[in-house]
């Protein structure tokens, strides 16, 4: 019976399957997602086992096509979706994929290099380019200076000495007869220009001639290299030891330098031929492109059908390295667990692999009895996954072992609520989580771990908010603010005169008015229809009323969830036939439970219903420390007949119980010490951790507390400052204070207390709840199952 | 004409849900301050000369109390107005992104 009450009935079957029916029917098995292959070969290594080679392989191909995608992104490409499930394929498509894959790589590679080395050759022509049309400017400049120098000869250009274009004719006194000067042209980066210059001058001592100007970026510069500035250089120097010096210093500073031609035709010449050549490598670099785009949009159709069918792969091979193949080689063995009641789903599955590989043997499936722990499969929907994620969390149950997740279905929230009870604020948490619920695929794919918590917990915050606009509805509270839907049962006008004690004078006389409600009139008899009484929102002493009513009910709460956990307890020692459990354990522990904290609960129960003045009204606390003291003093007033009979009755059995625990026997041979003094720590564990359980259940009061004071902190600090205004700006202010109080609420109210709250509660049935009956010591199912590998992959 | 656009995607549809909040929440209270419900007593601005002065017992103070009433009501109008101000910027962030991709 599958269900959520506790863990699935597991059974061992072993698997004989035949070598070449191996790759479908273990597909197969992955497709179906019910079954764990166990490891047979234990002890071997991991590089040592039958099919690493493939693994390697497999793993080969995952890096190939990681690469490609990253290719595929670089230059923009749309991945298409998978389709349908894909067959996956035997050990020889295997060989073809694997070739496809490096073919591709080795493709794309080439394309790339290509690329690259054609776009070098372009900045290159570029840089000449612009050099030439730099230089061009120079040399006219210099002719238009040159008036007493020689003519230009072959190798050399005269020039006067001069660094600036407005100079001077007087420095060409410093030039004496015929200079034969040769000049360097570069480009280098512009950062680098102010250094480079430094350090000519510092070698030359300023016997050279530098000029340089920047280059002008234009749109295709920029697309090509990059938005690096570069400035044209052109150094005129004297004589050749300068020149190997200057190229040593230029190759330093990582500048290029390119032969320039020096009499006035050639640059026009050498422009045309630079001009032709780009035209030529700007054509094939778009024709590379082209081809790029081609080959990678070819293989973006296929590139998620190829990365699942690799991860199948991958996940087929890893279980057969599990499995033990027969010395014949034509059998393998393996050893599955698998529930029970899904025998026949993997029989089917096993028949129909075995079919599609054409082989004519079918599976043989055979199931073994063992003494070993089976793992622990709890079969969950979308709804019960993330109640069942949490209660794991703590611990895996053991198996077979009662399953807490179904009832904290209930509890969790509704402990939540308890100490978040604000109905606006479970409203705004609702609709959030509709809101999720709904948008759940689309919100999946921002990929961010915060919101895949998120949309894992959606149903859980759900939950939260309904139970919360419920525990709201209780507490009659509303963002701070009560309703008023059925009518108060206090009624102020019957304090005055004629009916009761006040004048008008007593109102001007005191701050603080008390509503006696033995007055007739002042309480009508019938308590509220349906949770607090709205009059106590706007009284001053509403904290003393709320916080008594508060810790009593958490007690109760605690003290029944408790209890519900040792009848829980109850059922685990019938289901595993552990009777002496249940007279030795089960019922003391109850026993004990039931004679303090049961008449504890008596107590308040008892007091809520009957009518005391509150003046003299005896406290429960009081009474509970007298009695556990054995301490009946005349004077104390007792709160029924017969209490002092009712205690000594719960002092005798609390006393009783304890002694009986003691006695326990075990079937193997096992020292009685050890036992005595196991049972003795046990017990006096469980008294204590009663009282302290009990007390930190308190947790659900204080929360509350806190919650309902932030609540009104807010309200009264940032929304009452706008209500307040009474002049025409009001309206505008209080547009601006509250958008402020929204935010503040959802930012402190909803998340911060919210993850508070639902800490506390995960603790207090992690710990409070779960230690009365939880073992939660298996270990969890994990099934073969394409399915998840590919949601992990996405 | 320059771009109408000025908010980003994430900070129009923020606006889109503080204005339907603020206009249901802002209404509500426009009415239970209309109704003169007591529960809201500390949120209106009456002094003790208003109390003392008062000719005609609960008046004034239920004239302030429509007063705050109607400031509520008013915020709600300006929410309505930021609602379909976001809206519009949903709108345009939309049609943005049609056209850049």
């Amino acid at each position: 019976m599958s269900s959520l009450f506790r863990s699935e009935e597991m059974c061992l079957v072993q698997l004989f399957f035949q070598t070449e029916s191996a790759h479908n029917c273990i597909s197969e098995l992955g497709h179906l997602g019910l079954v764990q292959f166990k490891d047979l070969n234990p002890g071997v290594a991991a590089f040592q086992r039958r099919f690493v080679k493939e693994v390697k392989k497999c793993e080969e191909m995952e890096r190939i096509l990681r690469y490609l995608e990253k290719e595929m992104v670089k230059s923009n490409t749309v991945i298409a979706a998978t389709k349908e499930k894909e067959m996956v394929p035997c050990a020889r498509d295997v060989l073809e994929l694997e070739s496809t894959f490096e073919k591709l790589e080795q493709e794309l590679r080439e394309i790339n290099r290509n690329h690259a080395a054609l776009r070098q050759n372009l900045i290159e022509l570029m840089d000449i380019d612009s050099l030439l049309r730099m230089t061009e400017d120079f040399f006219e400049e210099a002719e238009s200076l040159l008036t007493y120098s020689e003519p230009p000869s072959e190798d050399s250009v005269s020039m006067t000495v001069s660094s600036h274009i407005t100079s001077r004719r007087n420095s060409n006194s410093s030039t004496s007869g015929a200079l034969h000067l040769s000049f360097i042209a570069g480009v280098i980066k512009q950062e680098r220009f102010p250094a480079f210059e430094k350090v000519l001058w510092r070698l030359f001592h300023g016997n050279f001639v530098l000029r340089h100007a920047e280059m002008q970026a234009t749109e295709e510069l920029q697309a090509v290299r990059g938005a690096v500035k570069k400035d044209v250089f052109i150094i005129f120097v004297q004589g050749d030891h300068v020149r190997e010096k200057i190229r040593k210093v230029c190759e330093g500073f990582r500048a290029s330098l390119y032969s320039c031609p020096k009499t006035l035709y050639e640059p026009k010449q050498m422009s045309t031929s630079v001009m032709t050549q780009m035209e030529d490598l700007r054509m094939i670099l778009r024709r590379t492109e082209e081809y790029r785009a081609g080959v990678l949009t070819r293989a973006a159709e296929h590139v998620q059908e190829w990365g699942s069918k690799v991860k199948k792969m991958k996940a087929i091979y890893y279980t057969l390295n599990l499995c033990n193949i027969d010395i014949t080689q034509k059998l393998i063995v393996a050893e599955i667990w698998c529930p029970v009641s899904d025998l026949t789903l993997v029989q089917s599955a096993l028949i129909k692999g075995s079919e599609q590989s054409g082989s004519s043997v079918t599976p043989v499936l055979n199931r073994i009895q063992t003494q070993q722990t089976p793992p622990t499969f709890n079969r969950t929907n979308t709804f019960t996954e993330g109640f069942q994620a949490i209660i794991d969390a703590y611990g895996v149950g053991t198996y077979q072992e009662i399953n807490p997740a179904s009832y904290t279905i209930v509890t969790f929230p509704f402990l939540f609520a308890v100490m978040f009870g604000d109905c606006g604020h479970g409203l705004v948490m609702t609709l959030f989580a509709v809101w999720v619920t709904s948008q759940a695929e689309s919100l999946r794919k921002w990929k961010n771990e915060l919101t895949d918590v998120v949309i894992g917990g959606r149903y859980i915050i759900l939950l939260m908010g309904m139970f919360s606009i419920y525990t709201g509805l209780i507490y009659n509270d509303c963002f701070s603010k009560s309703f008023n839907i059925f009518g108060s049962s206090w009624c102020v006008l019957s304090m005055f005169h004629p009916h009761g004690p006040w004048q008008n004078e007593t109102l001007h006389e005191y701050h603080h008015l008390q509503l006696n409600p033995f007055v007739p009139g002042v309480y009508s008899g019938d308590p509220y229809v349906f949770g607090i009484d709205p009059v106590w929102n706007i009284a001053s002493n509403k904290l003393s009323f709320l916080n008594s009513f508060k810790m009593k009910m958490s007690v109760i709460l605690g003290v029944s969830h408790m209890l519900f956990g040792v009848a829980l307890s109850l059922v685990n020692f019938v289901h595993f036939r552990k009777f002496q459990d249940i007279f030795l354990q089960f019922v003391p522990q109850l026993i004990f439970m039931l004679s303090l904290f049961g008449y504890l609960i008596f107590l308040i129960l008892y007091k809520w219903c009957i009518t005391l003045r509150s003046e003299t009204a005896p406290s429960i606390l009081l009474l509970f420390i007298n009695m556990m003291l054995f301490d009946y003093q005349s004077e104390h007033v007792l709160l029924y007949r017969g209490q002092v009979f009712g205690n000594n009755l719960n002092d005798q059995h609390g006393t009783d119980t304890r002694s009986s625990f003691s006695q326990h026997q075990k079937d193997e041979m096992v020292s009685m010490g050890d036992i005595f003094v196991y049972q003795a720590i046990h017990t006096i564990e469980f008294c204590l951790g009663c009282i302290s359980n009990t007390a930190s259940y308190l947790r659900l009061w204080a929360l509350s507390l806190a919650h309902a004071e932030l609540s009104e902190v807010l309200w009264r600090m940032v929304l009452q400052v706008g209500l307040k205004i009474s002049s025409g700006m009001g309206s505008l202010m209080l547009v601006v204070l509250f958008a402020a109080f929204a935010v503040l609420t959802v930012t402190v109210l909803l998340i911060m207390e919210g993850l508070s709250a639902f800490l506390h509660a995960l603790r207090l049935h992690w710990v409070e709840f779960q230690n009365k009956f939880y073992e939660g010591s298996g270990y969890k199912f994990t099934p073969l199952s394409f399915d998840s590998l590919l949601k992990t992959q996405q | 004409m320059p771009s109408l656009l000025f908010c980003g995607p994430k900070l129009a549809a923020c606006g889109i849900v503080l204005s339907i909040w603020g206009v249901i929440m802002l209404s509500m209270l426009g009415i239970f301050f209309s109704a003169k419900s007591a529960v809201l007593i500390e949120d209106v601005p009456f002094t003790e000369e208003d109390i003392r002065d008062d000719k005609n017992p609960p008046q004034t103070i239920y004239g302030l109390y429509n007063q705050v009433g109607i400031n509520c009501f008013i915020a709600a109008a300006i929410y309505v107005g930021v609602g379909a101000l976001s809206l519009c910027q949903v709108r345009l962030n939309k049609r943005q992104e049609y056209m850049v991709t």
